[in-house]
This record gives structure tokens, C-alpha cells and sequence, in this order.
């Protein structure tokens, strides 16, 4: 193997000048308190919000994912900020022209969006949703895709009913912390029996320094719906680390179902240094009723370290749980993802399906549970994860839990490692192939099936996004 | 077609081809025989432009162009194919894609399962990965299949015809034998003098030491059958 050079430029690694109001740095009851009251909150959501702060004071940060990295010191970041001259949320037209431009540079001309594709949009610019397109069609339909805040406002009956009913506030470290202060992110509600007419995207972006990032999103389906949310993520280059640390809940209602899509490219830190990087530390799950379906698809290519386990709870009977997953690491990077199936009702089903793809000196660990109650009679899963090493300096793991309390239980699990090498590219080289699309043509050919789960106009991207991150890293 | 002069080169520092000289003439069959460890795999791995090889002197010449100074691809474009000896397995990829995009980045045209039928391939050929699980007759004929679609002014087999029982060997001979033209050179290395009841041969050299030490004819075969390569 040649000498492994820096990994290709990460074209995200910008920062957009505009002013914006940050919170002093730390966290105490005062902060919790004030990012409440700029909000305007209802006094549901402060206690909320404080409760979950006294717990994640008595909580610990966990140790056992498979992942190093130095002590974070939780007092050492801000935990709010907002671009100033904040606009009301009619019009992008109020936006700040500044940074509409790091939209266009993010490749999302927001206007063409709107004329040429059937995307809705919701961005969220450090801690403050930006503003939603397509409202009209989404009105038409029913269907509520807004920030956070706005729905706390708009909606709060449903906020307060919902909200920490799928992850508790005491469910983990991140969770809780996510719980006490998180700072906007979406909601969306589908109503009964509604096929949310165009698919629904968040673009996350941290754009401050110092501050954590802590979204906060909930999805609910109503009896019979459907609706598929695509989330995208992208941060500036800096050389010291930011916490982003989400709150994803879904819920489906019986016969309905709710599709999750994430692309995920947070900037990794120094390929050389491993100074830097997004800490992407985040919990999802989904509550499934009586005959609905969720499906998480992710496809994660960025962020110094990612910990994350998008998961489902199948509580109602023949209720289904999908996981497609590809999850690439190159530099320094360090992942401990997968999923959770928790399986209570009867006939319920899972499939996961995990791509691990380790290149330079990285650490890539897929960690996953089974589980099936005594009551979930014939409940199935079936489990395949594949890893693939490009060189020989990096690592793959595979953690698998399986906990079958009945014994009509199928459970079925395949794993396989695999290598990409010199030889491979050479191969196809000699045919005619390029390099570049030689390394292409082996990526994808090994995450085919999880990409074809993304929506149609996502999946030419994250082809591209995984062949341009291991382009450098082989031979 | 194809010149080579005074090619010198070396992996991870330790010389294996010493001023090697050959020149491949355009309609002929050239067979390239030679003891083990004599650098016959290495110059096929050269001339295909295998990326840990260093070539430490001399000239290349291929349809007039400096060879030494393409990318393996542009080689392949030019009319360059190298069947391998130990064919790589790609997983993931189908064969079908792999065929399909090899035909486009080469501007090629072909019927790929007429081709197919010839070598006597199965349908589900097609949407297994590249090689995996394949038996090496299989990985062999995949080549030749190749070969066959890809249409090169110059094919080099290397050892295409070791590991072959005599049915797969026939298949690959008939193969190698549709695709000679007036226009068309071949450069087949092999240990045997076996392939060569089924392929005549225009020129023989035997490489020994990294160089060539001996041309001749079809006949020269049989003497080194008997003799051996001393």
C-alpha cells in the first residue's frame, strides 16, 4: 500500500461570517432557565426540561462504546446560539442573505429546490430552525413539517403528550443532557389515514465554535399514514471538538408506517491529527403500534466519533422494524453504531442490515440488540453485517446481542469481513475502468442494498459522498 | 505492435526483468515460455501497468505510444488486455454491471450473451459478483470471455491455461482462436507445451533471468518439451 495521503478536502469546512447571539459558556439551572424563557416556553417544557437537567446531573457518561476520546468538559461549551436579527418564519426572503449563500455553497439552492424537486425543507442553523418550503402542498395535505419551537407554540398539547415518550429523559447520558437543553429541531404530524404527498428534509448545520448542537425532533403518524423524513447534516472545520448530541423520536400509529433517512456528514476532524471533529452523539427510536412500520436508513461518512443506535420498539402486534445502515470511517474516525429491535408484540419483524466500511486508521464497530419478550410469539429477525477494510492500519468489530425470550422465536444473523485492496482497483483498471470509478464501483457494489433504501434523489448522493471519502485512502 | 527495449525492473528493490528485449508483430501468436521465477508474470503485470512494479530502465512502445507513461486504464483503451493468472473477486459487483461498464469506458460493443454462449457460461453468470465463489476453470473462462468482448489488438494470457481440465482448456483455446485476426496479436505465457496442441504459435522465446534467451518457431516448443529449459 502506498503511503496514505490527506483525505480529499472536505468541502463542507466552511464558516459563514454573520452575528449571532451565544450563550455564555457552561450549564447550570440558569442556562436551562434562560434558553427557556428566550424561547417563550410553557411552563410544561421548563419542567421538563429541569427535571431531565437533575438527572443527567446524578448520570454518567458511558464507557462502553468501543471508542477513545479525551474527557468532554460539559461547562467548557455555550449551549445556545442563534444567528441574530432572527426573522419570523413566513418567508425565506427574510432570511440573512449570508447565509442563504452557504446554503448554495452546501449545494441546496433552496428556490431550485422548490421548482425542481417534491423536497420540503427544513434547515436548522446551529440551535434555530430557519424556515420551511413547500408549505402550501404539506398544508393542503394536512401534514405539519415545522421547527421545534414553533410547534411548542403552535401545537403544544401535542408536544407535551409525545415528547419524551419514546426516549425517556432519563433514558442515557446524551439523552438527558439532549432533554435539558435542547434548542429547536422538527415536528412533524401526519393525520389519519394521510400519505404525506412529498418527502420531508432537515439540513442540520453547526456554523459556531463552541457551541453543542442538540436538536430535538418528533415524528408522529397518525392510524394509517405515511411519510418519509430525510435528515442531512454538514459542519465547518474546526480544530477543536463540538458536541452534537440529537434526540430523534418516532411514533406509528397502528397501520402506519415512517420511513427515516439520514445522511450524515459531519466533519471528522484532521485525517492526520485527528484534531477536531464533530462528537455525534445520538439517540433514535421509534415506537411501532399495532401493524406499522418504521424504517431507519442511514448512511454515515462523517464526525470524529459517532454513537449512535437507531432503534425500534415493536410493540404492537405484527408490527415491523427495518435497519439499513452503511457506515464509512477513514482518518481518525472512530463509529460504535447499529441498531436496537425490541420485539414485545406478536409477529412482529425485523430486519437489519449493517455496512461497515474502515479505512486509514479507523475504528468501525457495529453493536446491535435482539430482543424478544417472552410475549412476542413468532417474532423474526434477520440480521447481516458486512465489513470491509481498505489497508490494514484500521478496525472492524462486530457486537451483537441477542435475547430471545420465547422459543418461537427466529432469529438469524450473517456476518462477513471483507477487503479492499490494490488488487481489486487494478482489476478493474486493466478494463478500462478509472480509479475513481473502479473504488466506486467496489463501494457501492458493497452498500447497494442499503442505498437503495434512501429516497431516489438522495441515493446518486451518497453514492458519490462514499466513492470521494475513500478515494485517498487506497493505494 | 508492441516494442519493448532494454526494460529493466525491480519490486520492493530486488531487480526481476535485466534488459529485456521483444517486439510483438501485429497477426502473430507469440507464446513466452520459461522457468519459474524467470519474471514472465511480471512483465505481463508491466506491460498491464500493475502499480507495484518499478520499471528501473528502458523503453515501451505500443501502437506508437510510450506505454510506460499511461494509466492502466488508458492502456486498456488503447487496446491493451492482460488476461490474469489469478483472477481477482470483487464481491458486490455483478458481473453484468462490471461487463456493462468495462464495454462503455473501452467504447466497445458487443453481445455479451452470445459471447457467453460460446464459452459455454451460464445465464446466472451474469448477476453473480465478479469471481467470488467462482472455480478457477470459471474465473478462467470469465477472462476469455473478456477477451472476446473487449475485442484488444493485443491480448496477453498469463497462464490462462494452468489449473484447466482438458474440456475447460479446449473452451479457452476455441476462445482464444475465434479472436485471431490479421489485426490482432496475442502473447501467451504459459509452463506447458500442453495449450499449444490446441493454438499454433507463430514465435516461441524462452525467458530466463529476467530476459529473453532464445526465439524461435512453433518447433522450438517441442524441444524444450524434450530438453527442458537448460
Amino acid at each position: 500500500m502506498a503511503p496514505i495521503l490527506m483525505s480529499t478536502d472536505y468541502k463542507y469546512g466552511f464558516v459563514t461570517n454573520i452575528e449571532s447571539e451565544v450563550f455564555p459558556k457552561g450549564l447550570s439551572e440558569e442556562t436551562i432557565r434562560a434558553i427557556s424563557a428566550r424561547k417563550e416556553e410553557p411552563e410544561f417544557l421548563l419542567k421538563f426540561r429541569l427535571k431531565a437537567f437533575h438527572k443527567w446531573q446524578e448520570m454518567e457518561e458511558p464507557t462502553w462504546p468501543n471508542v477513545d476520546y479525551p474527557p468532554i468538559n460539559y461547562q467548557e461549551m455555550s449551549y445556545y446560539a442563534e444567528p441574530k436579527g432572527k426573522p419570523k418564519l413566513e418567508s425565506l426572503d427574510q432570511v440573512d442573505p449570508e447565509i442563504l449563500r452557504t446554503f448554495e455553497k452546501l449545494g441546496i439552492p433552496l428556490e431550485e429546490q422548490k421548482r425542481l424537486t417534491n423536497v420540503a425543507v427544513d434547515i436548522v442553523f446551529d440551535s434555530v430552525s430557519l424556515g420551511t418550503t413547500f408549505q402550501k402542498t404539506l398544508q393542503e395535505a394536512g401534514v405539519v413539517l415545522c421547527s421545534m419551537s414553533e410547534a411548542v407554540k403552535k401545537y403544544p398539547e401535542l408536544v407535551e403528550k409525545y415528547l419524551g415518550t419514546v426516549v425517556p429523559i432519563g433514558d442515557n447520558f446524551f439523552a438527558a443532557l439532549n432533554s435539558a437543553v435542547f434548542s429547536d429541531g422538527s415536528f412533524v404530524y401526519v393525520p389519519k389515514g394521510v400519505k404525506c404527498p412529498i418527502e420531508l428534509s432537515t439540513y442540520f448545520r453547526i456554523n459556531e465554535k463552541e457551541t453543542g448542537q442538540f436538536e430535538r425532533t418528533l415524528i408522529l403518524a397518525e392510524e394509517g399514514s405515511f411519510v418519509s423524513y430525510l435528515e442531512g447534516c454538514t459542519a465547518p472545520a474546526y480544530n477543536t471538538n463540538q458536541l452534537h448530541a440529537a434526540v430523534v423520536e418516532l411514533i406509528a400509529m397502528d397501520r402506519s408506517e415512517i420511513k427515516y433517512s439520514t445522511v450524515q456528514n459531519w466533519y471528522a476532524g484532521d485525517p492526520k491529527t485527528g484534531k477536531g471533529g464533530i462528537y455525534n452523539f445520538v439517540t433514535k427510536r421509534g415506537l411501532a403500534h399495532t401493524e406499522a412500520k418504521i424504517s431507519w436508513t442511514q448512511v454515515e461518512v462523517g464526525a470524529a466519533i459517532t454513537w449512535k443506535y437507531p432503534s425500534c420498539i415493536l410493540k404492537g402486534d405484527r408490527s415491523v422494524g427495518e435497519f439499513y445502515s452503511v457506515a464509512l470511517t477513514n482518518g481518525k474516525m472512530q463509529a460504535d453504531t447499529g441498531t436496537k429491535m425490541i420485539h414485545i408484540g406478536e409477529g412482529t419483524k425485523s430486519t437489519i442490515l449493517s455496512k461497515g466500511i474502515a479505512a486509514d486508521e479507523s475504528h468501525n464497530s457495529y453493536r446491535g440488540l435482539v430482543k424478544m419478550i417472552p410475549k412476542a410469539k413468532h417474532a423474526r429477525n434477520y440480521t447481516q453485517c458486512d465489513s470491509m477494510l481498505v489497508g490494514n492500519r484500521c478496525s472492524a468489530n462486530t457486537f451483537p446481542y441477542i435475547e430471545a425470550g420465547n422459543c418461537t422465536a427466529t432469529i438469524e444473523h450473517e456476518a462477513s469481513t471483507s477487503r479492499m485492496n490494490e488488487e481489486q482497483i487494478f482489476y478493474l483498471q486493466t478494463r478500462g475502468i478509472s480509479k475513481e470509478d473502479a473504488i466506486s464501483l467496489i463501494v457501492n457494489g458493497f452498500c447497494k442494498d442499503v442505498i437503495k433504501e434512501l429516497p431516489l434523489e438522495f441515493a446518486q448522493e451518497a453514492q458519490k459522498l462514499l466513492s470521494l471519502k475513500l478515494e485517498n485512502s487506497v493505494g | 505492435m508492441l516494442e519493448i527495449i532494454d526494460l529493466s525492473a525491480s519490486v520492493k528493490g530486488s531487480p526481476i526483468l535485466n534488459g529485456l528485449n521483444l517486439i510483438i508483430r501485429k497477426g502473430k501468436v507469440h507464446v513466452l515460455m520459461g522457468p519459474n521465477g524467470a519474471g514472465k508474470s511480471t512483465l505481463a503485470n508491466i506491460l498491464a501497468g500493475h502499480p507495484a512494479y518499478e520499471v528501473t530502465g528502458g523503453e515501451v512502445w505500443f501502437k506508437g505510444q510510450n506505454l510506460l507513461e499511461l494509466e492502466p486504464e488508458e492502456r486498456a483503451c488503447l487496446g491493451l488486455f492482460m488476461s490474469f493468472q489469478y483472477p481477482i473477486e470483487i464481491p458486490g459487483v455483478t458481473n453484468r454491471q462490471f461487463l456493462e461498464d468495462a464495454m462503455k469506458a473501452l467504447g466497445k460493443q458487443g453481445n455479451i450473451e452470445k459471447s457467453m454462449e460460446a464459452l459455454k457460461i451460464r445465464k446466472e453468470f451474469l448477476d453473480r459478483s465478479i469471481n467470488e465463489g467462482f472455480s478457477g476453470g470459471e474465473k478462467k473462462r470469465n477472462e476469455i470471455l473478456q477477451m472476446s468482448l473487449f475485442q484488444p489488438d493485443l491480448a496477453i494470457l498469463d497462464e490462462t491455461d494452468s489449473g484447466l481440465d482438458i474440456d475447460a482448456m479446449r473452451i479457452v483455446a476455441e476462445g482464444v482462436n475465434a479472436m485471431r485476426t490479421p489485426e490482432n496479436a496475442l502473447l501467451l505465457i504459459t509452463h506447458y507445451q500442453r495449450l499449444l496442441d490446441y493454438i499454433s504459435p507463430d514465435y516461441i522465446h524462452v525467458m530466463r533471468e529476467g530476459r529473453i534467451i532464445q526465439t524461435g518457431g512453433a518447433e522450438l516448443a517441442a524441444i524444450l518439451e524434450e530438453k527442458g529449459y537448460a
